[in-house]
């Protein structure tokens, strides 16, 4: 319990420190809302009388403070840009980007513990010289360019899909899911070849320890020692990797959205980045921030799950 | 093993079966679906994060598309003209100074209500007051004396010097007074009615069906919004996009046989914008230097494909009789001239310069790196700092904190004035720093004439004063292709940046 606690604690802390970081970076950069928003009819009077209105004049901490009462109340304010409540702006966007998150996830872990259990059993000969060089193509390839390769391949050749009409999740989920599911293989082909690289080590490293030879001297079935007992050894490991690629999943969402034409959470940070338009922006960062602490805090309970040990927080 | 592959082998299938089926949801769209329902989409590269206010509206994109959408007393037409819209007739006074509109009768807004003298009256004070934030001034407005209702259906407007510009001004929108929603929900009396905006994925307009007008042909468009070039093209080769507006030539080579490609113009001058107030910009003799040092057809040719209508001046063709064609050629690509004159300036040798260029816009990229090549030859190195368009309007347009850029500019409204007022020494949109006395002059005599001849003429004079000072060097009007999906016809194009749906239909 006191352990859950200090998790929470921590995951407030981080969310804090990352806002109050997104703030200050963009009192650093050039240009400011006020003359974004006014664009060509920007005069300095014009520009000012903007600012004083959104209260960008007043001194970096005391706006921070403000935007931060503002959160824990549920006020996320107005977007500069949509003249609109930022949370029925963005709330949409959060399901999309966690179901393309979610989908990157299952797919990276579907497919990369099965193929790096077998990999790692069957190591070895040409095939395996092949695979390792297959394996390094994936992790090299980014999701830019798989994104657009798959576009050409299954909507402009195979006509599996109609790029550019992303359905909207609320009418048609299951269309979207399959539209979403193209976008997910994408950002998870070098997420794959990285965990089935890292997974086939660990189970090497694992299966030249003694209990191994012991178990299977013993008597017992190989294919049912490596599932009991050295799968659950080699997969802590794995656990927190795979919860760090969830960091690296919201950032290729960023750059995947851009090539399916998905109006996702990614795109709307670009987008808000570029027109300066900072409650959005803050908005976008924290729930981005939480979503990958989030999945930290997971790993630790899994972890905790397979090896009980864990379980004293790290008082060893 | 074998089994393990089989059952690999089989599942692929299953796979393969769901995704290309076509039993999943109804809202998968194909074109044929469209042209069922009357309905097109049409691919934007910017979204419309603005106010869709029409008198707020600052970027070009919104009121590309809300053209649509709203109507002043009076409306632009495709060959230049004003045709009146919300106002049926109107009269002008023997002294040229009071305008009297009559309301055409049975305009309705899109919420329904009729429109009233009320409505206009408090429209058109509103962009002349600019008291709220937001609202863009209309600077013409500032000579209006008076503005009343005389009666329910006619509009009288003073003005304190005559003007034959005046009227051109009265494009502005017309809204219902009092509703206060325009920000996110706008209300005008268009051909189309503003149905929802989708922040970064779609703006559903559809048609007004008790538009005083002829009815627009298409039940719906949706303007959806991709901004990744790439996408954008795999968009309309999916069967996405039907329409598409401001693609390169090297785009539309890829389209195949589904589209036809319409050919107008995009109505900027695109030049690049020299800063006259520093050096070596502020010397007459290093601006013309620049001026031979540029081909610009070879430009056109080698960015554009040879798409694009070269000019010499801040006005462009599609404005008619206000430009002036001899202009184009006054500074015929001519190397050794433009060294002489650099070395009379006191650059033998050539200088460095920057040309700040907002990064998000390909053609004015590719027009610099051209530039930067045409100017080596006369030995002035250039070299190109591409920036944010955000920080572009800030840094170099508001600040004026730049050497020189290359973008287009654009004409809120048909008229000579758009284009040129903003060189005088005193506008506060003078971002190049013009200060020429004499241009100054004519502008106020332009001001002070009525006879439209004459004035005409002013404007020329106006435009061959920046040619001979070589303001700007002058590049080219751009082309504007539209990929239009074979069966769709009526695109119309108009001298300013606007995309009219209401001619738009399936020929079938």
């Amino acid at each position: 319990m006191k352990y859950a606690c200090r998790r929470v604690a921590m995951l407030a802390v981080t969310m804090v420190i990352v806002s109050l970081l997104a703030f200050v970076a963009f009192d650093l950069i050039s240009g400011d809302p006020a003359t974004a928003m006014l664009g060509t009819e920007a005069t300095p009077e014009k520009v000012a009388a903007l600012q004083k209105e959104l209260g960008l004049d007043r001194p970096l901490l005391v706006r921070y403070g403000a935007w931060l009462l503002g959160f824990f109340t549920g006020d996320l304010g107005v977007s500069y840009s949509y003249h609109q409540s930022v949370w029925d702006l963005i709330a949409p966007k959060v399901a999309v980007t966690l179901c393309l998150s979610l989908l990157s996830f299952l797919l990276i872990a579907a497919v990369s513990i099965p193929l790096g259990l077998r990999s790692a059993v069957r190591s070895g000969g040409v095939l395996d010289g092949a695979r390792t060089v297959l394996n390094q193509l994936c992790m090299a390839v980014p999701p830019l360019f798989t994104g657009i390769l798959l576009s050409w391949l299954f909507s402009t050749t195979l006509r599996w899909f109609i790029h550019g009409q992303f359905p909207a999740l609320s009418a048609d989920f299951w269309g979207a899911m399959k539209y979403l599911l193209f976008a997910a293989v994408a950002i998870a082909i070098p997420r794959i070849a990285m965990t089935v690289r890292m997974l086939r080590s660990t189970v090497r490293q694992e299966l030249q320890k003694d209990y191994v030879r012991t178990a299977i001297s013993r008597g017992n079935d190989r294919s049912a020692v490596l599932r009991r007992h050295v799968l659950k050894n080699a997969l802590v490991p794995v656990v927190t990797f795979l919860a760090q690629t969830m960091a690296e999943i919201v950032a290729g969402s960023i750059v995947v959205e851009q090539v399916f034409a998905i109006p996702g959470l990614g795109r709307m940070l670009v987008a808000s980045i570029s027109s300066r338009d900072y409650p959005t922006v803050q908005a976008i960062v924290v729930i981005l921030a939480f979503w990958v602490v989030l999945a930290g805090a997971v790993a630790d309970l899994v972890n905790q799950r397979i090896d009980p040990r864990l379980r004293l927080g790290g008082r060893s | 093993m074998k089994k393990n592959l089989l059952g690999l082998l089989l599942s692929v299938a299953l796979v393969c079966a769901v995704l290309s089926g076509c039993g999943d949801g109804s809202a998968a769209q194909t074109s044929e679906d469209r042209v069922a329902a009357n309905a097109i989409v049409v691919g934007i590269a910017q979204d419309l994060d603005d106010s869709l206010d029409p008198h707020k509206t600052v970027k070009a994109g919104t009121r590309e598309v809300m053209f649509n959408v709203f109507e002043g007393l009076m409306k632009p037409t495709p060959n230049g003209d004003l045709t009146p819209a919300v106002a049926e007739s109107y009269t002008v006074s023997e002294d040229h100074r009071t305008y009297t509109f009559s309301l055409r009768e049975g305009v309705k807004f899109h919420n329904g209500e009729p429109v009233t003298a009320e409505d206009v009256v408090s429209s058109i004070q509103r962009c002349a007051a600019a008291t709220e934030t937001g609202i863009v001034q209309v600077e013409a407005f500032s000579v209006m004396e008076d503005i009343r209702a005389t009666d329910e259906r006619t509009v009288s407007i003073t003005i304190s010097e005559p003007s034959n510009e005046f009227l051109s001004y009265l494009t502005t929108a017309i809204l219902p007074a009092g509703y206060d929603q325009q920000d996110t929900a706008p209300v005008g009396t268009g051909p189309f009615r503003f149905v929802s905006r989708t922040a970064q994925d779609s703006i559903v307009l559809e048609r007004f069906d008790d538009y005083w007008g002829m009815p627009a042909q298409l039940k719906q468009v949706t303007f959806k919004i991709i901004e990744n070039a790439d996408s954008l093209m795999m968009s309309l080769q999916s069967g996405a996009i039907d329409l598409c507006g401001h693609l390169t030539s090297t785009q539309t080579a890829q389209l195949g046989d589904d589209f036809d490609v319409a050919e107008g113009t995009m109505n900027l001058v695109q030049a690049l914008y020299l800063n006259n107030a520093e050096a070596p910009f502020d010397d007459v003799r290093v601006r013309q230097a620049l001026s031979y040092a540029v081909d610009r057809q070879a430009i056109i040719d080698l960015a554009f494909d040879g798409y694009g209508s070269p000019i010499g001046s801040s006005m462009y063709p599609a404005f008619g009789k206000y430009f002036d064609e001899s202009l184009t050629d006054y500074y015929a690509c001519d190397a050794e001239r433009s060294k002489r004159l650099l070395a009379e300036a006191g650059y033998p040798d050539g200088f460095e310069m920057t040309i700040t260029v907002p990064s998000n816009y390909k053609p004015h990229m590719d027009t610099a790196e051209v530039l930067v090549q045409q100017l080596a030859a006369v030995g002035v190195r250039a070299t190109i700092a591409p920036i944010e368009w955000e920080s572009w309007v800030s840094d170099v347009y508001t600040n004026r904190q730049f050497q020189s850029t290359v973008v287009g500019v654009d004409a809120s409204n048909m008229t000579a004035r758009a284009l040129l007022e903003r060189f005088t020494s005193t506008y506060g949109k003078n971002f190049i720093n013009y200060n020429n006395a004499d241009y100054d002059r004519l502008f106020r005599e332009v001001l002070a004439t009525y006879d439209d001849e004459k004035q005409t003429a002013l404007y020329k004079e106006m435009e061959k004063n920046l040619t001979e000072n070589a303001a700007n060097v002058y590049l080219q009007d751009l082309a504007d292709l539209v990929a239009v999906r074979k069966g769709l016809t009526g695109v119309t194009f108009y001298p300013i940046y606007v995309l009219d749906l209401s001619g738009i239909r399936y020929t079938a």
